[in-house]
């Protein structure tokens, strides 16, 4: 709880450093990466101690004191948030040195330690009130991060769009909680408010069913699960990269943790189509997600959208595993919510990486589209070979650890026909379909970001000076990359370590069958059933690449380096290559009824002869089908409400004379 | 059996992948020349094929990166370390709980991703082209695969291929709708996923119908001969895959000689008819447009998705 401390002391540092913006830069990154370390340290000894430890605050309102809470949930997300938040501080120092001279980065500074606060009190409160108020912390701080670079129109729009939907989410938050804590000690006494009291009440099914609604919407609103995600490909492309990675790399997680926590922990008790609807939801989220990222040609837009994919992934596991839980399957039930679990750590690592990258790229080149990008490999071999890390593991390939949650995830599904119930017999297959389905695309999606971005030639017609990534850029984004690797090969030693909380929420633990023989195996279940070596798959591969290259360099025979093969027309340039959108153009026209796709193509100039065009004109315009048949309708209806509301106000004062009038009349009359 | 042996056993098999990969290349030629009234190079044709890249020097377009020189490594590797996992001659393989098949799947992936990198790292209209209609199929195939593999692990409860393989053989289960379902989905895919007709045509050069060929159009060398090497195991390993799901009978249940030598020849007997049932679905069909080929690939999906559904609601 040091860390929180400190985090809040770091704000203040601007306050007095403001004038040399690099020793603030220097200074206050350096507090917030200590802070991270600490915050890493004490949630690392929480989850290895399984201990749990409360505080009771003389700060808040009077007689409603703070109560803080650190158990192995908490402990669990605080070593995701202190990770990833230690790597991303530590990529600032290098990163937001790029604004100086540029900018005052005084408010990134104070607002990037505020939203790090606020990010850890959310998973330490222990009551209702210190929850929301950590909750807006982190929703306000990240709205300002937002808007950090505010003189363009569009950016300002996006944090707008991103604020309204924190606190829609914000406000179905409070009433879930309201429904829980009203029923745990009645109107008269307001001890109820704390989740003690909420954890130990009997929740009648039609109010638990209440709060559980409102906080799926208030948790899926900020996790940005399809059809509550329009806000997250807005806002991520336009905050500062540092910022990116933590948002859509842990701030997007506290949704999931806040979702667990009440599920879980608080309520308890559920019917399993509660996890059904969980799981629908992960399932959509995961296969839209990856589809509309498969689209964008923005970098980071890109990246947005995958973060939906992989919430959706998240989902899924933690869906799984509360139908598993209320049907009393709780082995199941465990290796469900460690693979979602599992995932929040890989999602984060990978994620956070690859916005460092993009960040790296956007830093320097100040391009954003990937249209007019390419063979950055040349200049930034660092960053590209980071970025590669991050692309594999993404994809969930092995040996990284993006495939051990997904390998896990679908050793769940290949477990459930214990089940008897049919509609979820049903669910199974489809949910195993989409996850297959979704993990091949996202391949593509990567293939396409690396390829387009780092390989090739120079796609655009600017030509700036590109630089590598700095120092500590580099050291970040290196963390990150060991961290996905480690994660990769030796998955047994990580789910034995957060054993203990499938062991606590769901009655079960998977340490023993994970365990079985020892850190190199990776076998849920039984070893017969199925197993994984992330560690020897590696090895094995890397042995092999090495022995045949040696093998082959025993006699080398000479390389020769050549003009690319022009079929002989002599003509070829960089606008031949493929870019975004041609590479995305396959499965474009196969997928392409999910979207509102508008394309044409236009002659500009023409010669005499119509064969040979000379200039032409090729749009493209993709929109999200979502957009219009949700947020349209909701949209129109807010200012036809507000234009009917207008009439009201007349502007003359006799009217409103009658307004009071009437009012007084009807409270007379009524009361 | 002790470990020394066992590890000869692993040893002998991946000897077994490598060496006689050519030579179902091969053989699949000879008999397709066979079949059209051609003559044939040859078995070994494929083998002085290899021979003579592997002295030949190598020429490397200019702007290409490390990615495209590793690529070849990575791909061979890949495929070397697959070859040691799926049990092809024997059940009691040392090698085998390293990966399941969901991990075979994704380690092919491993292959394919780094294969249209290296088709984007070029920087030509082809490298791309190719880069991209590949991943596309692989978005559909892929998923289908899983899809066929899971309804056979769902019968013999497990994903491990040495324990499916054990299953089958020791007739634990039946024919069953499901299954046939996931047979048909298998071959179309395997179809798509080694490149053949109808979804991509092996032989083909220079033509804007050309998909895994595009993508290594700038290889020479013992680049191009580590890169053709690798994807003649890729035929023969997914031959043996469907041969270990489907019909694994004759496969070594206990480590001995004998039995090592017979597994050996009723290997060599399945992948002969194999390799006539893609010679006869090569010369019967036309390669597909590729836009026709969602079609093909979904009705896979479909199958594959209808077999597991079939195993959920009728078994």
């Amino acid at each position: 709880m040091a860390s929180v401390v400190i985090l809040f002391s770091a704000v203040l540092v601007p306050v007095f450093l403001h004038r040399s913006q690099g020793v603030m830069i220097a200074v206050t990154f350096l507090i917030a990466s200590v802070a991270s370390l600490l915050g890493l340290i004490a949630g690392g000894m929480a989850v290895t101690a399984r201990s749990t430890d409360k505080i009771v605050l003389a700060l808040g309102l009077p007689d409603l004191p703070f109560h803080l809470r650190l158990d192995v949930l908490s402990g669990y997300f605080m070593v995701v948030i202190g990770l990833l938040s230690l790597y991303v501080s530590i990529y600032s120092l290098g990163y937001v040195k790029g604004y100086l001279g540029k900018r005052s980065v005084t408010s990134l500074v104070i607002f990037y330690c505020m939203f790090l606060a606020g990010m850890f009190m959310v998973v330490l409160a222990d009551d209702a009130l210190i929850f929301l108020i950590s909750w807006e912390i982190m929703a306000i701080s990240s709205y300002f991060l937002v808007i950090f670079e505010n003189e363009v129109a569009e950016n300002r729009k996006s944090a707008f769009l991103y604020l309204v939907i924190a606190h829609i989410g914000a406000i179905a938050i409070l009433l879930s909680f309201g429904a829980l804590a009203g029923l745990t000690s009645g109107t008269g006494d307001f001890q109820g408010y704390t989740f003690d009291a909420m954890r130990n009440a009997q929740h009648p099914l039609k109010w638990a069913t209440v709060a559980f609604l409102l906080a799926l919407f208030g948790f899926g609103a900020k996790a940005g699960i399809v059809p509550l995600h329009v806000w997250l490909p807005e806002a991520h492309p336009v905050a500062p990269s540092n910022v990116s990675a933590l948002m859509s790399g842990v701030m997007l997680k506290t949704a999931i943790y806040g979702l667990i926590r009440v599920c879980f922990d608080l309520i308890k008790v559920f019917p399993w189509w509660w996890g059904g609807i969980i799981l629908m939801i992960g399932l959509v989220s995961t296969i839209m997600g990856i589809l509309y990222a498969l689209m964008q040609n923005d970098l980071k837009r890109l990246l947005a959208y995958s973060s939906v994919k992989n919430i959706g992934i998240i989902l899924i596991g933690i869906g799984l595993s509360m139908v598993f839980h209320s049907l009393d399957l709780p082995l199941l039930a465990a290796l469900a919510l460690a693979a979602g679990l599992y995932h929040t750590i890989n999602h984060a690592m990978f994620k956070g990486l690859l916005f460092m990258g993009a960040g790296s790229v956007l830093h320097a080149t100040g391009e954003r589209n990937m249209e007019d990008m390419g063979g950055l490999i040349h200049q930034m071999p660092w960053t590209a070979a980071f970025f590669l890390v991050g692309c594999v593991s993404i994809s969930a390939l092995p040996p990284f650890n993006g495939f051990v949650s997904e390998w896990l995830t679908f050793q769940v599904f290949l477990l459930s026909p214990s089940i008897q119930s049919p509609l979820i017999k049903l669910l199974m297959p489809i949910g195993a379909a989409v996850l297959a389905l979704a993990g091949a695309l996202a391949a593509a999606a990567f293939v396409k970001v690396f390829g387009v971005v780092f390989l090739g030639h120079w796609r655009g017609t600017r030509k700036t000076a590109i630089h590598e990534a700095n120092l500590p850029m580099k050291a970040g984004m290196g963390l990150a990359a060991i961290s996905c690797l480690a994660l990769g090969v030796m998955p047994s030693l990580f789910l034995g370590w957060i054993d203990a909380i499938p062991n606590r929420y769901v009655g079960a633990g998977i340490m023993s069958a994970a365990q079985s023989r020892d850190w190199l195996w990776l076998s849920p279940i039984s070893s017969e059933r199925a197993s994984y070596s992330g560690a020897i798959v590696f090895i094995v591969i890397l042995v092999v690449v090495v022995a045949t290259y040696i093998i082959l360099h025993v006699k080398p025979g000479m390389i020769y380096r050549g003009p690319i093969w022009d079929c002989g027309f002599e003509k070829i340039n960089q606008r031949m290559q493929y870019n975004s959108t041609s590479f995305a153009m396959p499965i474009r026209t196969v997928f392409g009824y999910l979207f509102k796709i508008r394309e044409n193509t236009r002659l500009a100039r023409q010669t005499a002869n119509p064969a040979f065009p000379v200039l032409l004109h090729y749009r493209l315009k993709i929109r999200d089908r979502i957009w219009e048949w949700m947020y349209q309708p909701i949209v129109q209806l807010s200012f036809w409400v507000s234009r009917q509301t207008g009439r009201l106000q007349r502007g003359r004062i006799n009217t409103y004379l009658i307004y009071s009038f009437l009012s007084i009349i009807i409270l007379l009359v009524f009361m | 059996m002790s470990a020394i042996s066992l590890f000869f056993v692993d040893v002998l098999q991946l000897g077994v992948v490598i060496c006689l990969s050519p030579a179902l290349v091969g053989w699949v030629r000879m008999l397709k020349c066979w079949s059209q009234g051609r003559t044939s190079a040859g078995l070994m044709q494929p083998y002085r094929d290899l021979s003579k890249l592997f002295a030949k020097n190598i020429m490397m377009a200019e702007n290409t990166s490390w990615i495209f020189r590793s690529m070849p490594y990575i791909v061979f590797g890949v495929v070397v370390l697959i070859g040691g996992i799926v049990p092809i001659l024997t059940i009691d393989l040392p090698m085998s709980p390293v990966a399941d098949v969901i991990v075979i799947v994704a380690l092919f992936a491993i292959a394919r991703f780094f294969t249209a990198l290296a088709g984007m790292d070029i920087g030509t209209a082809f490298g791309g082209m190719g880069s991209s209609r590949e991943m596309m199929i692989a978005a559909l195939a892929e998923p289908a695969m899983l899809m066929s593999i899971f309804t056979i692990s769902l019968s013999a409860k497990s994903t491990s291929l040495s324990q499916i393989v054990h299953v089958i053989y020791s007739g634990q289960t039946v024919l069953k709708p499901s299954i046939i379902f996931a047979l048909l989905a298998f071959i179309m895919i395997t179809l798509a996923e080694t490149g053949r007709i109808p979804v991509d045509n092996p032989s083909t050069h220079l033509e804007l119908t050309m998909i895994h060929e595009a993508m290594i159009l700038e290889y020479s060398g013992r680049h191009l001969a580590l890169i053709e090497w690798a994807s003649m195991m890729k035929l023969f390993i997914y031959s043996t895959i469907g041969i270990a799901l489907f019909f694994p009978w004759g496969i070594a249940p206990v480590n001995s000689i004998p039995n090592l030598a017979a597994a050996f020849l009723f290997m060599v007997c399945k992948l002969a008819v194999i390799s006539a049932g893609i010679v006869l679905i090569e010369t019967g069909l036309a390669k597909m447009r590729l836009f026709r080929l969602t079609e093909y690939l979904g009705a896979a999906f479909l199958l594959a998705t209808l077999g597991m559904l079939s195993y959920f609601i009728l078994d």
